[in-house]
């Protein structure tokens, strides 16, 4: 009996302490908001931070984009000309790209790319007492540290996705069209007649949008939440990179069943 | 690093991503060209639409006019109603006939107009009064083969 009890008692531990971080995530957030003034008037506090979430990220962004485009490119001819329509090549490769890949795969490359160095700076400012010396100075770490870093990712966020997307369907187009050698008018008339800016494109930026919230507002909270060691800056670096995989997952289901349910 | 080469960095940046949207908007995809504006509304009834969905095309000559609005079942006459949005520049003959077609085998479905010739033209809200429904496979496959075992009898 008491083995029964102290099993639910370890439960009810554990999600009460989630529950506990998951409030504290939002007050977080709610705060960042709310201190986003300075970030927001001193606004090259967040252009420097955009170069370095952005435009650092732009590389792997571009290339990566480039590659899944033309394995997009590679697999779709190899399913779609058994059926004869390889045709529909342009349509398959832009709809996939505009729709899931270029938000998802964006993201979680930007999660891993820019959120775990968000983190692991703000860890170890903490660690070293940067944050503790700011307020001393009657500057709040929050408006100062936090916000222009949480705003640069939701900037740069749909700006990647758009970008790695371009990138994709440039790549398929390259691998589809001359390479292989579908039919040039047919891969972008088939693509303009079955892809639409708003349902399709729109949507795909409102995705990336989320998904910049997302991965920003748990980089910089794993990272001011972190323990002042280097082992508990490790740690929070890894979480940052695995919770905001599974965060983009699970809300990339979500918007897609909310945008895309058959019309 | 310096402000002024950050703040180049970033520019270019987000030039960059600009530029990639309206790749997608004006390459990916149909923004500007068959966009279509004013719209009026026209009304047909069919025995059966087979697959047409909402916002398929309405085409006549194969020239996209307009698109699908609304399909509803009507409980009275026992057949489909289908509403469509048809661009105000094009103006159609009231004894226009609506077909139901199939692009290719495997396609989409699309509304055809086939024009006639009477000199008055359709007004919004008005309903075109001769359709043909969309061609089941299956039932043609099926008449085919009934056609083809009862033409063997007699002989």
């Amino acid at each position: 009996m008491s083995r029964m009890q102290q099993i639910l008692r370890q439960i009810g531990h554990q999600v009460t302490e989630r529950l506990w971080r998951l409030g504290f995530a939002s007050r977080f957030l709610l705060m960042t908001v709310l201190y986003s003034g300075t970030a927001l008037k001193r606004f090259h506090l967040t252009i420097r931070e955009i170069y370095f979430t952005g435009v650092l990220s732009l590389i792997i962004i571009l290339v990566s984009g480039m590659f899944v485009g033309m394995v997009l490119g590679l697999q779709g001819y190899d399913t779609l000309q058994r059926y004869g329509s390889s045709e529909a090549l342009g349509v398959l490769v832009a709809l996939s790209l505009v729709r899931e890949l270029g938000p998802v795969v964006a993201a979680l490359l930007f999660a891993s790319r820019a959120g775990s160095a968000i983190t692991a700076e703000i860890g170890l400012m903490k660690a070293t007492e940067q944050l503790s010396a700011m307020e001393m100075m009657a500057v709040s770490p929050i408006a100062r540290v936090v916000a222009p870093r949480f705003w640069a990712g939701v900037i740069s966020m749909p700006m990647l996705a758009a970008l790695f997307s371009a990138m994709g369907v440039l790549g398929g187009y390259l691998v589809g069209v001359k390479l292989i050698g579908v039919d040039e008018g047919a891969f972008w008339s088939q693509m303009q007649a079955a892809v639409d800016f708003r349902q399709d494109i729109m949507n795909g930026v409102i995705k990336s949008f989320v998904f910049g919230v997302l991965v920003s507002w748990i980089a910089v909270f794993e990272g001011y939440d972190a323990d002042p060691t280097a082992e508990g800056v490790s740690r929070a670096t890894t979480r940052t990179v695995v919770t905001s995989s599974l965060a983009i997952l699970a809300a990339d289901f979500v918007l897609t069943a909310f945008m895309f349910r058959g019309i | 690093m310096n402000r002024a080469v950050i703040d180049l960095w970033v520019g270019l940046f987000v030039a960059m991503g600009l530029a990639a949207l309206l790749f997608l908007g004006l390459k990916a995809a149909n923004l500007g060209s068959t966009d279509i504006g004013k719209t009026y509304s026209l009304q047909a009834r069919f025995d059966n639409i087979g697959g047409l969905k909402v916002r398929a095309p309405v085409k006549s000559a194969g020239v996209v006019v307009g698109r699908v609005g609304e399909i509803r079942f009507d409980p009275e006459s026992y057949m489909a109603l289908v509403s469509m949005q048809v661009d105000v520049r094009y103006q159609f003959p009231r004894d226009t006939f609506a077909t139901i077609n199939t692009s290719g085998l495997l396609g989409e479905q699309y509304v055809g107009f086939e024009v006639g010739g009477d000199p008055d033209m359709l007004k919004a809200g008005d309903t075109l009064k001769k359709t043909q429904s969309a061609v089941v496979l299956e039932k043609l496959i099926s008449q085919f083969m009934f056609d083809k075992a009862s033409g063997d009898e007699g002989k």
